[in-house]
């Protein structure tokens, strides 16, 4: 086993624009988008980072900028460290960040999922489609103003729509998750209570 | 066509050309026996070759991250039962060190004792179930009877010990729900020792059975480079002869007290994933049997986990602190520092890694869920073309995923 290395100030001398993330664990940088396919390139190549674990995005909510906050976590297989890199979108409307699947083939799946998760498109990805929501499906989940209860929307098969009348309708909240907002002073609104409640007992449930 | 012959001369070509088969598609599942759950396999076919296979996954999605975003850290805990519901108890576990890494916490050592006890029977579960569900899938209706059978005393102990046979929901942030009841370690041990004689002769039914070999040798090989490019883990990576194991690497929970050997494979195929699980089962054992000979006494939870989980329950009907302590923790939630974790687990099916990032408060503000079985099922593009349809059912078989994990 070598001696550790320290990947930030690696990085950082051959990347210059590269920052410190702070971080509770793992070596972990900021990188311009631009940098991040040569510098992933560069940690996999040189530096033995050659397991890509993980690949997801944070929405940091609307109006707030940068919005979106892409974060890949790397292994090395041979000197057992984790490293954290996270490149913030450019874009805070139409987010679109380099593929990496030509570096990692199983990048794919996970960029299908931010895609389909968040809507951040990734220019070169082969088959850029959503994963866990079926195809035509007109939200992003994982978005922050995307409600706890879900979103009324058309079933996925038209056919079946016009034949049963049925639609995706908003889940009904009753019975949980409860949760007072952090930080309230209100106690009325500090109360647990369900979120984004649209049905229930006493509220009739929408027309399915 | 799958096969790309050579021609002498033009002549023969044109001749075979109105042989050209006609590419037929085929959709294997979700509610399909050997998908184990509802995976879809959209597959392309030149007669019994499949040309293209494209999986179709999303089913059981039920949006466990966003759930996450929307309820305090205790309360995700009975959810993360629902990740690989055939392992709850490992993941309990994982989710659990990844939350205590976040808030700086160290339990003490007889309640990582417990985590390591109850992960490895947590594997030995679902590596029989994997096995059960992999005889039965090439033709070998017994194992999954033997299997099963040793599975039930599994479910007893976790009844005992949880209160629940299957979502168990037993690790809770910096502690458990409740510490080893009277004489529970010596059952382990005991089924231990009856168990290692079941399993050889479990293991027997399959490990030089023709039919079973003929099923899985060779088939489905998936080599080093591979493993590590689609970021396949666990079982499936080390039958690929990549000797990554967490437990071993990156010690958490005590592990590092442990000695275990890390089984590998050699080709790759269905079967070295096969002979992989099966060593695996005797090295849990050899963990279980460990941790019970140094069983230690103390504390079943950390000291300073008082602002994460509720009081004793005698407090909180007889003292004022304390009843506002709980009701604090109750409704908002744990009070956790700004930050971001990641942390992965040796699940039975791979790593599994949890990403917290926190703003600080009881509600986490990102929760990704790294599943293995996600991972490990994206190399089924790959891997399925030129094999044959019955060949896609030992693969199947062999990379043994929980559906509930790879949606969430």
């Amino acid at each position: 086993m070598s001696a550790t290395v320290d990947v930030p100030a690696v990085l950082k001398e051959k990347f210059p624009a590269a920052t410190p993330r702070p971080s509770l664990d793992h070596p972990a940088v900021n990188l311009p988008a631009a940098d991040v396919p040569a510098a992933l390139k560069f940690l996999r190549d040189e530096q033995g980072f050659d397991f890509l674990v993980d690949l997801t995005a944070i929405d940091w909510a609307e109006g707030v900028s940068p919005r979106f906050t892409v974060v890949y976590h790397l292994l090395s297989t041979v000197r057992h460290d984790y490293v954290r890199v996270a490149m913030d979108c450019p874009s805070d409307e139409t987010p679109a960040v380099a593929s990496v699947t030509s570096l990692w083939a199983g990048a794919n799946w996970h960029e299908r999922e931010v895609y389909d998760m968040f809507g951040i498109t990734f220019t070169g990805h082969p088959d850029l489609r959503r994963i866990l929501m079926w195809d035509g499906y007109p939200h992003h989940p994982l978005r922050k103003e995307f409600p706890l209860a879900g979103i009324d929307t058309p079933l996925p098969d038209a056919e079946i729509m016009a034949e049963t009348g049925a639609r995706v309708i908003a889940a009904p909240m009753a019975g949980g998750p409860f949760v007072a907002s952090p930080g309230e002073i209100n106690l009325t609104e500090a109360e647990p209570r369900a979120k984004d409640e649209s049905w229930n007992e006493r509220r009739a449930k929408p027309d399915a | 066509m799958a096969t790309e012959f050579s021609f002498p001369d033009s002549a023969a070509k044109a001749a075979t050309a109105e042989f050209e088969s006609e590419k037929m598609s085929l959709s294997m599942g979700p509610s399909h026996p050997s998908t184990h759950g509802v995976l879809r396999l959209q597959m392309e076919l030149d007669g019994e070759l499949l040309t293209k296979c494209d999986p179709v996954i999303g089913y059981l999605h039920r949006g466990d991250e966003k759930i996450a975003e929307n309820m305090t850290y205790n309360q995700f805990v009975p959810y993360t039962d629902r990740l690989d519901y055939i392992a709850p108890l490992a993941n309990n576990m994982a989710y659990a060190i990844a939350v205590e890494r976040l808030a700086k916490l160290e339990v003490p050592a007889r309640c990582q004792a417990i985590r390591v006890i109850t992960a490895e029977m947590a594997r030995i579960s679902s590596h029989l179930l994997g096995l059960g569900a992999f005889g039965i899938d090439t033709g070998a209706w017994t194992v999954f009877m033997y299997a099963f059978t040793e599975r039930e005393k599994l479910y007893k102990l976790f009844e005992e010990l949880t209160g629940a046979r299957f979502t168990t929901s037993y690790s809770r942030i910096g502690g458990l729900q409740r510490d080893v009841p009277e004489g529970w370690t010596g059952r382990v041990d005991a089924f231990c020792d009856q168990f290692l004689p079941n399993l050889e002769m479990i293991l027997g039914l399959l490990t030089r059975n023709k039919i079973f070999m003929d099923r899985t040798v060779g088939v489905g090989v998936i080599s080093r480079e591979d493993a590590i490019a689609y970021g396949v883990t666990g079982p499936n990576l080390r039958g690929s002869g990549v000797g990554l194991d967490l437990r071993k690497d990156k010690p958490y929970s005590g592990y590092e007290q442990y000695e275990f050997d890390v089984p590998v494979g050699t080709k790759g195929d269905s079967y070295d994933r096969y002979l992989v699980r099966g060593e695996e089962m005797r090295q849990s054992v050899r963990i279980i049997k460990q941790a019970i000979a140094k069983f230690p006494g103390g504390p079943w939870y950390a000291q300073d986990a008082r602002r994460i989980f509720a009081p004793p329950k005698d407090k909180i009907l007889t003292s004022m602190e304390e009843l506002i302590q709980n009701f604090m923790i109750v409704t908002e939630g744990p009070q956790m520092p700004a930050g971001e974790v990641y942390f992965e687990a040796e699940n039975p099916k791979g790593a599994l890694g949890f990403y917290v990032v926190s703003k600080g408060g009881g509600v986490p503000w990102r929760l990704k869920i790294r599943s293995p079985s996600f991972c490990n099922l994206s190399i089924l593009p790959k891997l399925c073309v030129g094999c044959l349809i019955s060949d896609v059912v030992s693969i199947l078989g062999s990379l043994d995923f929980v559906m509930g994990e790879c949606d969430r």
